[in-house]
């Protein structure tokens, strides 16, 4: 990679290419070869040009088109093939950390979280900003939609995690403790939508039941700052990532 | 006096906030009702949430294999 940090990265449906960016401003989609020998920097392409860093890139529905988040304060719809900006949204004031699509196959709307303390839902074809939450203390660093597609999370800067239900239009979920002063960087939800994991920057995971909004359990095992988190696609397990250079998977 | 740019950024707040005024909100009684059915609806797919048992587990600590 020819920039000094990938802030980003994503894995297309297909499974075929790779997306990524960070400090250069650019997300580059590289497709992937199980041949040793080819040159994949040969074929990298860049797709996305933004003013400042990348924070955030994931493929819609299809290897065609990618949505950035960037620290410009805007989100971008791009089309892989020709590099063509399709829809731009703007609406936060600040730096966007985060986003996440929603998960239904005819779903159009995504969620973005930004330094503005603010979660927007966006209108994917039309541009617009349909929802907006601003309940958080601090920078937002991750949103994830909740399986449903009903409600979505956020984790934040003010070490809490919140739960926004998007038909009732508001917060309905804090989740905090008082012994939890570190912000939380990444969080993902169960299969089931039950379970709410946390990767916290005091080096923990937390796991929030979400329908009682008690802490079901604390996960210790990283030496640095747990700085993402995901859920496999089969539930039976999660990995985080961590500043301590390890990732781990927890089962 | 704040200039024209000024106004129209306000005037396109005011139309945001009136949109989003205007969208249906369902009560959050059944909105929070809604979620519980649906956690509890999938609480058996849920392996984190319920558990395997060993033989499904693929990340189980793994037993060598000797020849006979």
């Amino acid at each position: 990679m020819p920039c000094t940090w990938v802030m980003a990265c994503a894995y297309a449906p297909s499974g075929c290419a790779v997306a990524c960016g960070g400090l250069d401003n650019k997300c580059s989609v590289y497709p992937l070869s199980l041949d040793k020998n080819e040159n994949l920097a040969a074929k990298k392409k860049s797709v996305a040009m933004h003013t400042n860093y990348l924070s955030a890139c994931s493929f819609t529905n299809s290897d065609m088109q990618i949505l950035t988040s960037s620290g410009d304060g805007t989100c971008a719809l791009w089309d892989v093939e020709s590099g063509q900006l399709l829809q731009s949204f703007h609406g936060h004031a600040a730096d966007v950390l985060c986003l996440d699509l929603a998960p239904s196959e005819t779903g159009n709307t995504f969620v973005s979280g930004g330094c503005d303390k603010k979660v927007n839902v966006w209108d994917m074809r039309s541009g617009q900003c349909i929802q907006s939450f601003e309940t958080h203390e601090s920078d937002i660093n991750s949103v994830r939609y909740y399986p449903s597609g009903d409600a979505f999370a956020s984790g934040s800067d003010d070490a809490t995690c919140r739960l926004y239900d998007l038909r009732a239009d508001r917060e309905v979920a804090i989740y905090s403790k008082e012994s939890i002063i570190f912000g939380v960087s990444s969080v993902d939800f169960s299969l089931s939508g039950r379970l709410l994991f946390g990767g916290y920057n005091d080096y923990t995971i937390n796991v929030w039941d979400v329908l009682k909004g008690t802490r079901v359990s604390i996960l210790f095992g990283h030496e640095n700052r747990v700085s993402t988190l995901r859920v496999s696609p089969d539930g039976t397990a999660f990995c985080t990532g961590s500043w301590d250079h390890t990732l781990r998977i927890w089962a | 006096m704040p200039g024209p740019s000024n106004i129209v950024a306000m005037k396109k707040v005011v139309q945001q906030l009136r949109f989003e005024a205007g969208i249906n909100r369902v009560k959050v009684s059944q909105a929070a009702a809604d979620l519980q059915q649906f956690c509890l609806q999938n609480a058996q797919q849920d392996p984190l949430l319920t558990g395997m048992s060993s033989s499904n587990n693929p990340f189980r600590p793994q037993k060598v294999c000797s020849f006979l």
